[in-house]
């Protein structure tokens, strides 16, 4: 079973995360970057499937040239190759370009069955792209699975919901969403960190994937973010002294913010 | 290694032990050791993510790098926790690597892919209670009847003696005596289970409290003849030469120990404030966690100096004394003064320097004292 695994480097959500004063984009240069974990999850789900069903396991990323780092995490979690795509072009493109640039790129990647993404990443938080590229690519979308499995060319997954547990079928080729509680990620052992440093990475730029330029990045994007404000951080709590009537005060402040 | 730049994939290695050590050690150690519980599950995924195969041949099923990248990982294991990380480099560093380096290929092919899965762990037997400075003079006795070794005598403080997981410990014991009236001292695997092979209560111990360690008594205790870990009469020169590789682990232990001071540190003076500033802008502080800093700093040094004359294949017994002597003082020193800085709370177990403080006084006894240390170095500028 041949995978694609979308793999997106985010700023790490411990360090420090702005935007640029110039055009809001994502100040790369102010934060540490990480594959994100959401990513490494799917990773993870694309290597168990691999090492169940047999294949191959290719990582794919749109992202600039710094990007590699999280392509090479995926190589050395065990993924077999990648596919980058890094063009200038792209910087400050939305969840639509970037899913169009993602299903060229898909379509560079001989026979695929299945492509994993995470459901959203750590950073934009924008959770569509999967659901646009499997309609671009024309794949049954089976999203946010807590659970995937595989038997000849039926995939089923089950998601999890405040309700219940939806399970979901369809036939390969898909794509699949997984969520935050599908798996443990592994670390990459030393050996598979070893083993990376000679896997393929095949570089590509937008002209490569029969792109126009100005229909990716900033120009070509449908959506434009404004701004981001931090949250405001945590005032300190309010004290209530208990003279007998401290349940009363209790539920009389939880019924003043609305929650009972 | 090339200089002191580490290179890609070392890098790599660091950073990611780093990470876990945050994201699965941190988080759930400070228990384990208030419970003087072994951390099972800890150990497990470190044996998944292949720690315990680090300088192990792939065909042994381990990961095909070097003792370098071991010690790396223990740097980065004890900046968050040294139980974790003596536990790692007992079953490695004196249990795997011997046995790689002196054992047949049937020991080998029996012992090694468990040990580098982490699912085995290995120990090493030679302190006794009569003492441990002194190996030589070691009285526990082994003798050859009927394609059996008849083991006699005890054993103590031996680290992984007594897991659910100890898969054997190797023990030094006395096989007879070499032609000019010497002991002969061999060592010989002992599976974990073995009939009159016996392993006693846990110690309490002062620090590490989140590792196993153990006294062992052997009565009449019988294992195969094949079971000679290397050449028979060799075994004082195997384990003089497992000691020196391990002191370039407990330096790196040390050093990590060291440096996890100084990130607390760092941390803490910039949040703690007192007579109306962090404590971080009184000189009297910097200065302090400065000194930490370059005794860190410079005992990382000399155990990757250490380190890269061995992989060269060059003697490196001096140097291996020397950076074990400087990291456990390092260790030691920063320790005491991190719990200074760290005040009230520094004297904590909740807080990790307060565990540092407890666990960094065994890294100047354990494989070799600062005396036998200093004796190393004296002995081999031919004092
Ligand atoms: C937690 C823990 C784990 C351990 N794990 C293991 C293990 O896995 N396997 C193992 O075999 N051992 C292990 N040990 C034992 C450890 O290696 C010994 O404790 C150490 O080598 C010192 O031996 P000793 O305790 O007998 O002290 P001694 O040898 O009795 O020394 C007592 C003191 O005398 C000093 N001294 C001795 N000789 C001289 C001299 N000639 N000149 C000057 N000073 C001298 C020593 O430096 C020391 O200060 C462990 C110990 C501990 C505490």
């Amino acid at each position: 079973m041949n995978i694609v695994v979308l793999v997106k480097l985010v700023p790490d959500t411990y360090s420090e995360r702005k935007l640029s004063d110039t055009d809001h984009t994502l100040d790369r240069d102010s934060a540490d970057a990480v594959l994100d974990e959401i990513n490494e999850r799917a990773v993870e789900e694309a290597l168990q499937l691999k090492e169940a069903h047999g294949g191959e396991v290719t990582a794919l990323c749109v992202g600039p040239d710094r990007a590699v780092d999280a392509v090479r995490k995926a190589l050395q979690m065990g993924a077999d190759k990648a596919v980058h795509v890094s063009d200038a072009a792209l910087h400050g493109s939305d969840v639509i370009t970037t899913a169009k640039v993602l299903a060229k790129a898909v379509g560079t990647i001989d026979g695929v069955d299945l492509v994993i993404a995470g459901n959203e990443a750590s950073d934009g938080r924008a959770g569509a792209v999967p659901a646009i590229l499997a309609e671009l690519l024309g794949l049954p979308q089976l999203t946010h699975a807590n659970k995937v499995t595989v038997e000849g060319d039926t995939i089923t997954v089950e998601r999890a919901t405040d309700d219940g547990v939806l399970h979901l079928q369809a036939t390969l080729p898909a794509l699949v969403s997984v969520s935050e509680k599908i798996n443990e990620p592994r670390y990459p052992s030393f050996k598979g960190i070893m083993a990376a440093k000679k896997k393929p990475i095949t570089t590509l730029t937008v002209a490569d994937l029969g792109l126009d330029p100005a229909g990716v990045g900033l120009s070509g994007a449908w959506t434009a973010v404004l701004e981001a404000a931090p949250k405001p951080p945590r005032t300190a709590g309010e004290r209530v002294e208990d003279n007998g009537d401290g349940g009363t005060k209790i539920a009389e402040y939880l019924v003043g913010q609305k929650l009972i | 290694m090339r200089g002191f730049q580490l290179d890609e994939e070392y890098e790599a290695l660091r950073k990611t032990v780093e990470e876990f050590a945050h994201a699965e050690v941190a988080p759930v150690i400070g228990d384990f050791y208030e419970r003087e519980e072994f951390p099972y599950d800890i150990v497990a995924k470190m044996g998944r993510m292949g720690l315990f195969g680090l300088p192990v041949p792939e065909e042994y099923g381990g990961m095909g790098g070097d003792y370098f990248a071991l010690c790396l990982a223990l740097e980065e294991l004890a900046k968050v926790d040294s139980s974790v990380a003596i536990t790692l480099e007992a079953s490695v560093s004196l249990a795997a690597m011997p046995l790689y380096r002196f054992g047949t290929e049937e020991q080998r092919r029996h012992w090694l892919p468990a040990l580098c899965r982490g699912e085995l762990l290995g120990a090493f037997g030679l302190t006794e209670p009569g003492g441990g400075s002194d190996a030589g003079a070691l009285r526990t006795t082994a003798r050859l009847e009927d394609g059996h070794w008849v083991i006699n005598g005890s054993k103590s403080f031996i680290t992984n003696s007594g897991t659910d997981i100890t898969g054997f410990v190797t023990v030094a014991a006395i096989t007879g005596e070499q032609p000019d009236g010497r002991k002969e001292i061999s060592t010989i695997i002992v599976p974990a289970g073995t009939p009159g092979f016996s392993v006693s209560k846990k110690y309490s111990k002062v620090g590490w409290n989140a590792s196993d360690t153990h006294e062992l008594s052997f009565v009449d205790c019988r294992v195969p003849e094949a079971n000679l870990l290397g050449e028979r009469g060799r075994g004082y020169a195997q384990f003089l030469q497992t000691l020196d590789e391990g002191r370039i682990a407990i330096a790196a232990i040390g050093v990590g120990l060291a440096q996890g001071c100084v990130d607390e540190c760092v941390r803490y003076v910039g949040e703690r404030e007192a007579f109306g500033h962090r404590i971080g802008e009184y000189q009297a502080i910097q200065f302090k966690i400065a000194d930490m800093e370059t005794r860190a700093h410079t005992a990382r040094l000399a155990y990757y100096h250490a380190a890269a004359g061995m992989l060269r294949g060059e003697p490196f017994k001096k140097e291996a004394a020397i950076a074990k002597l400087v990291s456990s003082e390092a260790a030691m020193d920063n320790a005491r003064q991190a719990t200074q800085i760290f005040g009230g709370y520094g004297f904590m177990n909740e807080f990790p320097v307060g565990r540092f403080y407890r666990d960094a006084k065994i890294l100047e006894i354990g494989e070799g004292t600062s005396e036998v240390q200093r004796m190393l170095i004296a002995r081999e500028l031919g004092l």
